[in-house]
């Protein structure tokens, strides 16, 4: 009974998201890629970081590493798969998620906290919170901005598949609230099933009570 | 650059014959000022390195300090005894990376940052926290610009992909960096007494095992380009010297390493920097007495046909060598190869001399005493400081605030900030844009993955004040060490420890030397007096170019330690009363405001007892009734002041003169507090208490200056904050 936090070559928030995890209660533990998801497995977080560097294009490698067909194929059998950062740029590389994440619109790296209005919350993430409810966690990324065609994002919508917005304090979702150009301010959307999700804020920043905010702790319950 | 003639001399007697090929690039990059401090070491004892929280002092890759028990954080380190001390170190270690910044920005700023995290990581630590101190030309000036974008963006790229927080550092303007700007950076790392390891070879017969990226002929002779005066055409005849870096390599170094040392494999460390491989691996068997028999040809190379002394001199990022007892090294090699990082094997340790061989010929044959620490120190005439003359202005209130509160030293660093991956690792609770930035050390409470919030709070400061240190290279120096002491306490933290990266000019001008002498003098008295040892740091000369000697630039970079992570913000509740703890000087020499209106006067007197009042503001920060509490350093009160006030608080003040308002003395901190009697019991006797208003809500700054009275709002103050955000949206 573990969550596995898989952990690439350049993988940097394996470590936070463990002790995130761990402060929740839940067992985790880093996985190293090469060894393989572990028989006991109960959730997979993919991990924020520069996974082979992002020297291809960011997430393009470590989708085609051999241990995301396990992790496909533990997604097609129900266990939750969250991607925070680089490890949602791996997601929507590797198809477990539509669309992708590229350059943010100012063109640089961005440390910042933002807010995040919950657009549904009758999913494994978002049980925590109500519909409509606003959310502080810390971006760091700069390639976040979600681009998908229209078509597909009008699908997005239709379907139900958008998780977090960013907005404004208020829960206004306006062009000013939107860090870094995403699309309809997408900051983490769902996969084919509500129990994969992955989103370009950093829960697990938000999570540990001893350095500020926790907003972001009702995120990784899902895997409680 | 080749060895000077009376080196050669030495050498020559030393061995009795002509040095090879090979052994003279050696010497001189050894024997260079970056490597060997040959002008600055004989200044260098004025520190004093030695106490109870010291496990390693100066000397090793990075120093070694005990991080003391939550419970006796706060406690003055003057009365704690060797038990308050917990099992858990850190490291600190400070280094410059000035001409290849020059030279090639990106790269040069990039690799500084990877060079300081190996020194980290051959202690046995994990790197937890960055600073950057740059020192820029006129912000004005388009290239000053082009290379503090380029600088900003090598080490936001570096650090955030490596996964290690910029946390902190200081960003300066100065004419005297127009040729030759500054990159000095500091790494934090944390290590515990059971797995530290150190830079000093164990036993003869272990073998030297190279790991990290394949050496190329990159970055050659980089030690001696750093020790001569930058060239007219350096952006273009110098980039060879400058090496490139990979972070994604340096991250799987990191992994490599933790996995080394969890599994105890690793005899002694010492990382690639100047100097190369020759550097590296004679500095470690020398440091423990031995020497080493290396075979050249065994290297990992990146290209082909390289000689000898390409392979023993080149500067390729991300390589570490490691002292390995002999039944290890197959199990070093599976780390090394499961991290998809190059190893080989490269000699042993030996009892004799320090041999390299190439191609079966014997190329190096040295005593690595003689190599690693014979460099002859250079007796420099120091001229001592001109006394500044004094020649103050009379501007208005209105022109004055405005062009104090948005020059470029003293104006907002967020678009600096924002662009570091500051919270990665989880520890960061006071996070930059305050006075110094508070880690998380829960390891203190013998449970690393505690969130109590009761382990010891690490805070840290780092910077320099050039328009002090220009004035007054004595005083002001001090004034730097006092204003990053004032930086911690503000957040309730004492000092532990410090290191100081030292930059000057050519040494071989008596006024360069002087100003030189006197910054050491000035850092070395100021730490003396608050009881801080400074257990390490990088000397860097020759900042010099045709446009002249920087100013003598001496940045420190200082850690205190308090109970828990807390601590009051940098911004006004709104709601208490206004109070400076700390004396304001009416001398305004080295001040934002005589730079920005071309004036001059003697540098402010600084406090008799710094100690007395650093332990004040600390207790000060530490009441439950401070609501806010902000250093005053660059920009003086006027500045603070500005800086505290928020969208929904402000202030209404009254000073006397102007020159209370812009005056820099440090030491200082602005207070609101619900309770200025607590406040005033909390002070040391002799340290002043002086109320200047009243926090109010709505944000505006109402500001009353002897009949002179202005009044900003949150947005026009924030505005003239912008000036380096605007420039580059």
């Amino acid at each position: 009974m573990t969550v596995a936090v898989v952990q690439f070559g350049g993988s940097n928030c394996d470590r936070d998201a463990v002790r995130a995890l761990t402060h929740l209660g839940i067992d985790a533990e880093r996985v190293w890629h090469e060894d393989g998801l572990p028989s006991e497995t109960t959730g997979v977080i993919l991990p924020g970081g520069f996974s082979y560097g992002d020297y291809l294009r960011a997430g393009a490698m470590a989708a085609r590493s051999p241990i995301m067909n396990e992790i496909r194929s533990a997604a097609d059998a129900g266990t939750p798969v969250l991607g925070v950062c680089n490890g949602a740029q791996i997601g929507c590389e590797s198809g477990l998620t539509e669309g992708a994440f590229t350059t943010n619109e100012r063109a640089r790296f961005q440390c910042e906290p933002v807010h995040l209005r919950v657009e549904r919350a009758d999913t494994p993430w978002t049980a925590a919170y109500e519909a409509g409810d606003v959310i502080e966690v810390p971006i760091a990324h700069g390639e976040g901005r979600f681009e998908i065609t229209d078509e597909r994002y009008d699908r997005l919508e239709a379907d139900d598949r958008i998780l977090f917005r960013y907005c404004a304090p208020d829960g206004s979702v306006t062009e000013a609230a939107n860090p870094n150009g995403s699309i309809g301010n997408v900051a983490g959307i769902l996969g084919e099933s509500d129990h994969v999700a992955v989103l370009m804020p950093h829960p697990e920043r938000a999570t540990l009570p001893d350095i500020g905010g926790t907003d972001g702790a009702g995120v990784l319950r899902a895997f409680a | 650059m080749s060895l000077p003639e009376s080196d050669l001399d030495l050498i020559v007697s030393e061995l009795g014959r002509e040095p090879t090929p090979a052994e003279s690039v050696l010497f001189e990059n050894l024997w260079s000022e970056h490597c060997a401090y040959r002008s600055s070491r004989p200044l260098l004892s004025a520190f004093d390195s030695e106490g109870d929280a010291v496990v390693i002092g100066p000397g090793d890759d990075a120093a070694v300090v005990a991080v003391p028990l939550s419970e006796h954080a706060n406690t003055p380190p003057a009365e704690r005894s060797p038990e308050d001390y917990s099992e858990t170190y850190i490291t600190l270690g400070i280094e410059s990376h000035n001409h290849p910044s020059y030279v090639d920005p990106y790269d040069g700023a990039a690799t500084g940052v990877g060079g300081i995290v190996r020194d980290t990581m051959s202690m046995g630590a994990y790197p937890i926290a960055l600073t950057d101190s740059l020192y820029f030309g006129p912000f004005a000036r388009e290239h000053s610009k082009y290379l503090f974008d380029g600088v900003v963006e090598g080490i936001a790229d570096y650090g955030n992909s490596i996964g290690v927080p910029t946390v902190g550092g200081s960003v300066e303007f100065h004419e005297g960096y127009v040729g030759n700007p500054l990159v000095n950076v500091a790494c934090v790392g944390l290590t515990d007494a059971d797995r530290l390891v150190t830079a000093e070879a164990q036993s003869a017969g272990n073998r030297l095992v190279l790991v990290g990226n394949a050496t190329g002929r990159d970055g050659l002779g980089g030690a001696s380009f750093a020790s001569e005066d930058l060239s007219e055409d350096a952006e273009t005849e110098d980039r060879p010297a400058v090496q490139v870096g990979d972070p994604y390599t340096e991250k799987l170094l990191i992994e490599a390493n933790e996995a080394l040392i969890d599994e105890s494999l690793v005899a002694s460390a010492r990382d690639l920097g100047a100097a190369g491989l020759g550097g590296a691996s004679s500095e470690l068997v020398g440091k423990g007495g031995f020497g080493a028999r290396i075979e050249l040809d065994r290297v990992h190379q990146r290209e082909p046909n390289m000689k000898a002394l390409e392979i023993l001199l080149a500067e390729s990022q991300e390589r570490m060598c490691y002292e390995v007892r002999p039944e290890h090294v197959d199990r070093v090699a599976e780390i090394a190869e499961r991290f998809d990082l190059g190893c080989s094997v490269i000699g042993e340790v030996t009892e004799g001399n320090y041999v390299c061989t190439f191609d079966g010929e014997v190329v190096v044959d040295v005593d690595s005493d003689f190599l690693t620490e014979g460099a002859p120190m250079n007796d420099l005439d120091a001229e001592a400081p001109a006394e500044p003359t004094v020649a103050v202005p009379d501007i208005g209130l209105a022109e004055a605030f405005e062009a104090v509160v948005s020059a470029p030293s003293a104006a907002s660093k967020e678009w600096v900030y924002r662009q570091y991956d500051h919270e990665v690792g989880t520890r960061t609770a006071i996070k930059p844009g305050d006075d110094a930035a508070v880690m998380a050390i829960r390891e203190t409470t013998g449970d690393p993955m505690d969130t109590s919030g009761d382990g010891t709070g690490l805070a840290i400061s780092a910077g320099a004040v050039p328009n002090w240190t220009d004035t007054a290279p004595y005083e002001g120096a001090k004034a730097v060490a006092l204003e990053n002491a004032t930086n911690l306490a503000a957040k309730g933290a004492l000092p532990l420890a410090a290191v100081d990266c030292l930059n000057g000019g050519n040494p071989e001008k008596p006024a360069v030397y002087g100003g030189f002498k006197a910054i050491v003098d000035g850092l070395a008295d100021m730490c003396s007096a608050l009881s801080t040892p400074v257990v390490g740091g990088n000397v860097s000369l020759y900042n010099d170019s045709a446009t002249g000697p920087i100013p003598p630039t001496p940045t420190l970079a200082m850690v205190g330690t308090r109970s828990g992570y807390d601590a009051p913000p940098a911004a006004l509740a709104g709601e208490g009363e206004l109070l400076v703890v700390g004396e304001t000087g009416d001398r305004l020499g080295g001040s934002t405001y005589l730079a920005e209106f071309n004036g001059s006067d003697g540098f402010p007197a600084l406090p008799d007892d710094p100690a007395a009042v650093i332990e004040s503001i600390a207790r000060v920060a530490s009441l439950d009734s401070t609501l806010a509490t902000h250093d005053v350093s660059t920009g003086g009160l006027a500045v603070t002041l500005a800086e505290l006030v928020t969208e929904t608080a402000g202030a209404e003040v009254t000073l006397e003169t102007i020159a209370a308002a812009f005056d820099e003395t440090p030491g200082r901190v602005v207070v609101e507090t619900a309770d200025s009697d607590a406040v005033r019991d909390a002070v040391a006797e002799g340290v002043p208490v002086r109320s200047i208003g009243q926090a109010t809500p709505g944000g505006e700054l109402s500001l009353t200056v002897g009949a002179d009275s202005r009044t900003y709002d949150y947005e026009a103050i924030a505005a003239l904050r912008s000036t380096i955000d605007s420039a580059f949206e």
